[in-house]
């Protein structure tokens, strides 16, 4: 659903990114999807490859790495792979350790000088 | 060669959404995103809320939509400010329409801004417009399991509205579960039972909102 508005706000990071290293080309792209996220990774790939047609990370290979949702509860501790965000055991509120990511890790580019 | 980034993806939104947020501090202004399905009763809501505070606050309205003008029409026969986005195909706002619709609200003279947000369970979730509170409506039609299914906006929302509770005799609809369900995603959540036809439960949405609202208006 809003995965392109997702993928345009990704493109303009690399994008700038690109620009820092004086990348030519942007190969590969690595990001983090929480499941708590509400993104699709599928529908990710898709917007990725349409929007990124033209510019300098067309072709790029989108990398994303699904983040399971874990929480904790202070009496009966980690859960993983849960929805929500009371404890499976005793229905106590429970802490969000992850699940909610949307980040950029890296990227893998061509011709880029010495950046900082 | 491979480069460390970092980022959060969203994180030229949450920038734009912290400005929008840094203005309406200034302002002394109180805004409410108002999420939900489509026809799950947004604009009716709005239509009614205005009638009930337009004595005592001055309002105005966000409207997010698609394409059409037809929300806005609505809420300006209500005599009250009214600004429409047109998203232009997007399934949500985000920080910067909400940015770009404020240039055309004069937002001294405001106290409270509603924001209709495009209708959708999904999307609108995700994006933060610099709002002081996320509410959403859910309609007894559209069925309990709903807070399973889409458990991000109910999350993120402070006040669950349950609308058109004039239709319960019709609709296979349990109250009862679908509070439970709701709970189990967010133990938080506010809910209040509505219908924005025969007016039920609309006395405490206002309490609500005008408790909210004194927080932040002087
Ligand atoms: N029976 C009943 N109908 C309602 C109630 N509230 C809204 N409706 C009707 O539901 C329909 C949709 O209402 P809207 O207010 O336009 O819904 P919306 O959420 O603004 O819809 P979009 O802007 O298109 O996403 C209209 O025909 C309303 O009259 C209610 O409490 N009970
Ligand atoms: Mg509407
Ligand atoms: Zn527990």
């Amino acid at each position: 659903m809003h995965e392109t508005a997702i993928a345009q706000s990704l493109l303009e990071i690399v994008k700038e990114q690109a620009l820092l290293y004086g990348a030519k080309k942007v190969t590969r792209i690595r990001i983090k999807v929480g499941a708590l996220s509400g993104v699709v990774p599928e529908a990710l790939q898709f917007a990725f490859e349409v929007l990124s047609r033209g510019g300098v990370a067309e072709g790029a290979r989108l990398e994303i790495e699904e983040v399971p949702s874990r929480i904790r509860c202070e009496d009966c501790g980690v859960f993983e792979g849960t929805p929500f965000l009371v404890c499976p055991n005793c229905g106590k509120l429970a802490e969000l350790l992850s699940g909610r990511e949307l980040e950029i890790e890296s990227m893998e580019i061509e011709d880029g000088g010495e950046g900082s | 060669m491979e480069v460390r980034v970092v980022k959060d993806i969203l994180e030229a939104n949450e920038v734009i959404a912290r400005e929008n947020r840094r203005l309406f501090e200034q302002e002394g202004l109180y805004v409410l995103n108002l999420m939900g399905a489509p026809g799950t009763g947004k604009t009716t809501l709005l239509e009614r809320t205005i009638e009930l505070l337009k004595d005592r606050w001055r309002v105005g309205v966000l409207e997010g939509d698609i394409a059409t003008t037809r929300d806005s029409e609505r809420i300006a026969s209500h005599g009250v400010p009214v600004v429409q986005i047109n998203t232009g195909g997007a399934c949500h706002l985000d920080g910067n329409m909400v940015r770009g619709g404020l240039g055309a609200l004069d937002l001294r003279g405001l106290q409270v801004l509603f924001v209709e947000n495009v209708g959708n369970l999904v999307c609108p979730a995700e994006f933060n417009i610099g709002e002081d509170d996320k509410a959403m409506i859910l309609s007894v039609t559209e069925g309990d399991d709903k807070p399973l299914k889409y458990p991000l906006m109910f999350q993120v929302s402070s006040l669950l509205l349950l609308n058109k509770i004039d239709l319960l005799p019709y609709v296979d609809f349990d109250v009862e579960r679908f509070k439970e369900y709701a709970r189990r995603v967010n133990p938080q959540i506010e809910i209040i039972e509505v219908s924005c036809k025969t007016g039920q439960g609309l006395s405490d949405w206002v309490k609500w909102l005008e408790s909210r609202i004194a927080q932040k208006v002087k």
